[in-house]
């Protein structure tokens, strides 16, 4: 078991290694010079040559990231062009509302699609299995910014329950926290929810199959015991790997998602970053999320055990 | 004379499938009385299984049907409530299965799927569950109980697992066990064992057994008396040793001369073993006749015709067969 944990830990060090290098790379295969972006209109070639050196953009690839790297596990990772401020600084004032909204998405969705599968699987060609597969499929094909727009349309503008956009720090309170990232937890979590639902249920119908289902059965046990206890445990495995899997979904929708709630999140920093060319902050922002996104699968990899004892390879 | 203690009568467990109605189970009756051991023999798909898991109740219903009724101390179980049925399962009734490999949780451990049963009708604590549990593993005669009981499944070889599941089955005291199938998925050895730690069982808890299987050298090691099962209905009925000495019907006779004798091939003849031509017919049509007819050597127009009812053919012994009587035991 720590064995395990070890082995699983440090095989994420190449991993990171390799995205990081893609990270620093996005600089050269990115069309654009920005040493010419800094430099402006009126600038002559040398300039732009003199920028460049300021830079560093003119050393060799390898020695600058290598310096890269060392700059950013001592917690530097450079210096925004547009703002001049460190691009740490520009992380920690808007990771805030991103976290919160990832997080409070992903718990919502997973206690409503494990439920959700279960029921379907248990109730496999009721109503209200097909209304669960139904809603899989819209969730899939509708995309967030349009179940945004309608829930704010009809939340927000019609009913007035909800603010319409905007967000509230945590430390103001839970409740108005809640207020504002609850329909944006919706619209991001619609298409998490319906993988999750279909995964579970698949997962569900296929273990309910199972000769140790109707062992439980002839033991006498109880129908919820039986659905949550000795089949659940027995899906878990496929279910948390898309769990994780599916934070990627999160990440993407979370740009999207913020821009419809104007959130001021990470989401809205890298679109910013991005049109700006603001190369420092796109890497760190793209670093992040792969780091978060490495982060949370090796958390489901050491969560296989828990669940699956065979798995301690 | 006190009713015995499951009255199986006339049970019939039908399917709904998309091209008609399976008769796996068509009016089978029989009895166990209280510490008996019954064995309920037949080849693949005569619908013992089904019979063995209808008396649970472990159909499930739709697109099964169960009708008839099994009557368990007195109580109609078709008649209880779901919640009432789960309080005889695992308790009163328990079950063994054919799958060792496979009817074990792989994600919970020995001690937790034994506490089970005792957690769930004798609201025992984790704690005392466990105990018990470590008790029960001693009884079916595995090593070092203690640490086994927080080892998984996996961790336990095919004989093993079968014998926790025996301990699971007896954790309550049931007052009736059914074992279906218990030594097929076994080596040879080790069905020994199973079978005779069993037979001690059975003595020292007092519970009847109801033994499904195929293999009749089991049933002559164990049973006390034996009902023949052939497509979904009862054929033959009698004590152990009549019915091996003198079959009545032929599908029986059948098995019996299908069972290889030990050393037979050194005996210089090269004998070939006897076999019943032909399959288990379909049970989606209603046969007219006696079920075994079209397999049946002795089948005359009247078998096909006239469905035998079972008779009396000698004291404790039934047959449905029209010729059985008349024949006695027809040259087997």
């Amino acid at each position: 078991m720590f064995a395990y944990a070890v082995r699983r830990v440090l095989a994420t060090i190449p991993v990171m290694a390799i995205v990081a290098l893609f990270v620093f790379s996005l600089l050269y295969i990115a069309p654009g010079d920005p040493a010419a972006v800094i430099a402006g209109d009126q600038a002559t070639p040398q300039d732009v040559e003199r920028i460049r050196a300021s830079l560093g953009l003119d050393r060799p690839f390898l020695v600058r990231f290598g310096e890269w790297v060392w700059n950013i596990l001592n917690g530097n990772m450079g210096v925004s062009i547009f703002t001049n401020l460190p691009v740490t600084t520009m992380i920690q004032q808007r990771i805030e509302p991103t976290l919160s909204l990832m997080v409070l998405t992903l718990c919502l969705a997973v206690s409503i699609a494990v439920p959700m599968g279960v029921i379907a699987a248990w109730k496999q060609g009721s109503w209200i299995d097909r209304a669960v597969m139904g809603f899989a499929v819209l969730g899939f094909s509708v995309p967030v910014f349009v179940v945004g727009y309608v829930l704010a349309y009809i939340f927000a503008l019609e009913l007035d329950w909800l603010p319409v956009q905007g967000y509230t720090a945590f430390r103001e309170g839970f409740f108005p926290w809640l207020e504002n990232l609850i329909l944006p937890a919706i619209a991001l979590g619609g298409v998490y929810i319906a993988l999750i639902a279909r995964i579970t249920r698949a997962t569900m119908l296929e273990v309910l199959q199972q000769d140790y289902i109707r062992t439980a059965r002839a033991k006498g046990a109880g129908q919820r015991s039986i659905l949550f206890l000795h089949a659940l445990k027995n899906a878990a495995v496929p279910i948390v790997t898309v769990i994780g899997i599916g934070v990627a979904l999160l990440i993407g929708g979370a740009v999207v998602t913020e821009s419809v709630f104007a959130i001021p999140g990470l989401g809205r920093l890298t679109v910013d970053a991005i049109l700006r060319r603001d190369y420092p902050v796109i890497q760190g922002v793209v670093l992040l999320f792969s780091f978060v996104y490495v982060l949370v699968n090796l958390l489901i990899d050491l969560l296989y055990t828990l669940f699956d004892p065979r798995i301690r390879y | 004379m006190a009713e015995p203690l499951l009255v199986v009568e006339n049970l019939q467990t039908h399917f709904r499938t998309p091209d008609g109605i399976n008769r796996a189970v068509d009016g089978v009756s029989f009895h166990v009385n209280a510490g008996e051991t019954v064995a309920i023999v037949g080849e693949s798909g005569c619908g013992k299984s089904v019979t063995s898991m209808s008396i649970l109740r472990l159909i499930p219903e739709p697109p099964g049907k169960i009708a008839g009724s099994i009557r368990f101390q007195g109580r109609d179980l078709l008649k209880l409530s779901e919640p009432e049925m789960r309080s005889i399962r695992g308790n009163e009734i328990s079950m063994i299965f054919q799958e060792p490999m496979t009817s074990l949780n792989p994600v919970l451990t020995i001690g937790r799927q034994i506490g089970e049963t005792l957690r769930l009708h004798q609201g025992l604590s984790a704690k005392q569950a466990e105990d018990k549990a470590v008790e029960m593993l001693t009884l079916v005669g595995i090593p070092e109980p203690r640490r086994r009981v927080r080892e998984y499944p996996h961790q336990l070889s095919g004989g093993m697992r079968q014998r926790v599941m025996i301990a699971i089955a007896l954790a309550c005291n049931p007052k009736l066990l059914i074992a279906d199938e218990p030594t097929t998925a076994l080596d040879v050895t080790i069905q020994a064992q199973i079978l005779a730690l069993m037979r001690d069982l059975k003595r020292t808890v007092g519970a009847a057994i109801v033994l499904i299987t195929h293999d009749l050298g089991v049933v002559a090691e164990v049973a006390e008396r034996v009902v023949v099962m052939y497509a979904g209905k009862k054929v033959e009925e009698a004590p152990v040793v009549e019915l091996f000495n003198t079959p009545r019907h032929p599908y029986t006779q059948g098995l019996l001369g299908s069972m290889p004798k030990l050393g037979s091939s050194l005996t210089g003849t090269e004998t070939r073993l006897a076999e019943i031509p032909g399959l288990v017919p379909s049970l989606k049509q209603k046969i007219p006749g006696c079920v075994f007819a079209s397999r049946c050597p002795h089948a005359t127009d009247l078998c096909v015709k006239v469905a035998p009812a079972l008779e009396e053919k000698a004291p404790g012994h039934v047959a449905a067969c029209h010729y059985a009587l008349k024949e006695g035991a027809i040259a087997a």
